[in-house]
């Protein structure tokens, strides 16, 4: 176990590398130039060079690159530009409000999920199958800032009981926001509890259960779910990937203080330091994630813990 | 009452309601145990037999299966009105089964000491640590020793994992255990190992057993009697001798002549011709008369049960006619 998470910590390095090859050179196509507009209006063509060169910033966008990179490989994000400050400091800042939110949203979406999947794949083909069929299917296709503003419009702006913006009043704060991203999470996560469990459901190690004299509710919620919970895991981890993805949106409606919308600024103000590391830093947090889906996989399933050990 | 009766059973009826038409798996079943008996139950694949031991546990799947019944006790409690609370209480305590296919039967997700402990847990006031611990007992019981009781399913043989299915349905010491096919995915010597070993604890437990089983020569080695099937009825039913030495059924005559007789290794097979009827269409008289080679006109309508002795019965017509009688080939 031990030596398969090591190898696939270092696969991780040439990914990371990638990804940061791409935003840099992507940042540099993007017009606009980030120097020009932090210097003042009546500065010379000489001091704006000047100013480059003390950022860093001379040269081909080769040189940058590479210059980047050194500083990637000694684990150094460096400057941000725009607001002067280390990138790993501002980044690690907001980093536990966009955590709030993934993981605030995973849980919403697996509150709703596995009942609702559950209870599709015990009623096969009878209303409640519809109902709940259906009612992923408007969660995944709502697009989610319209639905982020309806919550809003319902719960802070007609009752008054949530905020509709930042993230100052704890717990109470993060509902809306959890709410929306969840239930875009919840339409695929229910899809997979409900065929899962179905194809569960027909094992016959079931009866097997039955006959001992387990009650039906625990054949379900025992025997049948952790079985089931072997594919719900894998679809989990790309959840989560999802839900950071989907985090830029909803810190958006919500003006929540997380690093997805500290990357959308960051790309507008061309800081090529901080969205590159912004974005390095979630691909980062994305690859540990399904490594520790993995891992939790190992403990659901007998048979992988097995394979690993090998 | 005469007679201290394990299983009751009287006129089952088992369908299953498919797409394709319906099933007719069982077609009316008596069947009285006496407590402590051992019964076999044979017949060839698709007579009903799984069906039928299903429906004791009430864990026929419905849908697609229509369970109908006029009577079904269980040591003088009826199984068919219990709530479902009732129902999980005798399950795996008063009636257990060892399931037909060991590779499936068992769940994957857990180990095969908490397997065995569940059922102990359910049906015991015993804490957790005991619960194991007995479980251990058990799986040392059927021959699989002591530290393997933390593995998991996917680590066992097929005879193993079998071992360990017998070990949880002996669990909680049944009052009727019903074995399907428990031997067929053993080899010979484990086969004899586990008869051994259901003969012991029968011995031991006085526990009623239904034997489910196309052979005939497990059903000589463990049964006190014999119930043969043919599509979802009890065609013969009697005492081994009964049955082995009195056979009066052409089916099971039939069954006899398809096993090999070592002592006389030229005489010929001869395996019963045809195939058992489609048990969505069946006939409304005999349904074996179209394979039977004494069949005539009288084998067209429905059969009646025949007693022939106190404890030996057929359901063949052909006794009607005057100075019938099955000579079965003498075998020694
Ligand atoms: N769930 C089900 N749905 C539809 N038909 C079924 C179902 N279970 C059993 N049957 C049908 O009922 C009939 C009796 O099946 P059963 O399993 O009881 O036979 P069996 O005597 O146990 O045979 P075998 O020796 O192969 O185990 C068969 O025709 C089978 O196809
Ligand atoms: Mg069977």
């Amino acid at each position: 176990m031990g030596r398969y998470v090591i190898k696939r910590l270092l696969m991780m390095i040439p990914v990371l590398i990638c990804v940061s090859f791409v935003v840099y050179f992507l940042m540099d196509l993007a017009p606009g130039d980030i120097i020009a507009s932090m210097a003042p209006p009546d500065a010379t063509p000489e001091q704006i060079e000047l100013m480059r060169e003390e950022l860093g910033m001379n040269g081909t966008v080769f040189h940058r690159y590479f210059r980047y990179l050194k500083g990637l490989l000694r684990l150094d994000l460096g400057q941000s530009l725009s607001q002067k400050r280390p990138v790993a400091d501002i980044f690690f800042e907001r980093l536990p409000r966009t955590m709030e939110l993934a993981f605030g949203s995973i849980f919403v979406a697996l509150l709703i999920a596995i009942p609702l999947g559950i209870a599709a794949a015990t009623h096969h083909r009878t209303w409640l199958d519809g109902v709940s069929m259906t009612t992923s299917m408007i969660g995944v296709s709502m697009p989610n800032f319209w639905f982020g503003l309806l919550l809003i419009i319902a719960f802070s702006l007609h009752h008054k009981w949530f905020p509709s913006y930042g993230a100052d009043l704890g717990l109470k704060s993060l509902v809306l926001p959890a709410i929306t991203l969840g239930t875009e999470q919840a339409g695929t996560l229910t899809r997979i509890t409900r065929s899962s469990m179905l194809e569960v459901i027909r094992q016959d190690y079931l009866r097997t259960a039955r006959a001992k004299g387990v009650s039906e509710k625990m054949v379900i919620r025992k025997h049948a779910l952790k079985n089931a919970l072997i594919p719900i895991l894998t679809v989990l981890g790309s959840t989560l990937g999802n839900a950071f993805g989907g985090a830029v949106t909803t810190e958006a409606i919500f003006a929540w203080p997380g690093v997805g919308r500290l990357t959308v600024m960051a790309v507008n103000s061309r800081d090529p330091n901080l969205a590159c590391g912004c974005i390095i830093m979630f691909s980062l947090l994305l690859n540990v994630t399904l490594l520790v889906v993995d891992i939790a996989y190992a403990y659901v399933d007998p048979r992988i813990k097995a394979h690993y050990a090998k | 009452m005469d007679k201290d009766l394990i299983l009751d059973l009287k006129n089952l009826v088992v369908r299953f309601e498919t797409e394709d038409g319906i099933v007719h798996a069982v077609n009316g079943i008596d069947l009285e145990i006496e407590r402590g008996h051992a019964i076999g139950l044979v017949g060839e694949t698709g007579a009903g037999k799984t069906t039928t031991a299903l429906s004791l546990l009430r864990l026929v799947p419905k849908p697609p299966g229509v369970v109908e019944c006029s009577k079904m006790e269980l040591d003088g409690k009826d199984v068919l009105n219990m709530s479902v609370r009732e129902l999980e209480q005798t399950r795996g305590k008063d009636i257990s089964m060892i399931f037909q296919d060991p590779m499936t039967a068992l769940n994957p997700v857990f180990s095969v000491g908490e397997q065995i402990a569940e059922a102990i847990l359910l049906h015991e006031n015993v804490s957790k640590a005991e619960s194991m611990k007995r479980a251990i007992g058990m799986l040392e019981l059927v021959g699989i020793p002591a530290e393997r009781a933390y593995d998991f399913p996917h680590e066992f043989s097929g005879g193993m994992k079998q071992r360990v299915v017998i070990a949880i349905a002996l669990a909680c010491h049944p009052q009727l255990l019903i074995a399907d096919e428990p031997t067929t995915a053993l080899d010979v010597t484990i086969q004899a190992q586990v008869l051994d070993l259901m003969r012991r604890l029968r011995e031991q437990y006085k526990t009623s057993l239904i034997m489910i089983t196309h052979d005939l020569g497990i059903v000589a080695e463990i049964c006190d009697e014999v119930a043969v099937m043919y599509a979802g009825k009890i065609i013969e039913r009697g005492t081994l001798q009964d049955v082995f030495n009195r056979t009066k059924h052409p089916y099971t005559e039939g069954l006899f002549n398809s096993i090999p007789n070592i002592n006389d290794r030229k005489a010929m097979l001869t395996p019963i011709k045809g195939m058992m009827p489609d048990p969505t269409n069946l006939p409304e008289g005999c349904a074996f008369e179209p394979r039977c080679p004494y069949a005539g006109e009288d084998c067209k309508r429905p059969q009646a049960k025949r007693d022939i002795s106190e404890t030996h019965s057929v359901l063949c017509c052909a006794y009607d006619r005057p100075g019938f009688h099955i000579d079965r080939k003498e075998r020694s």
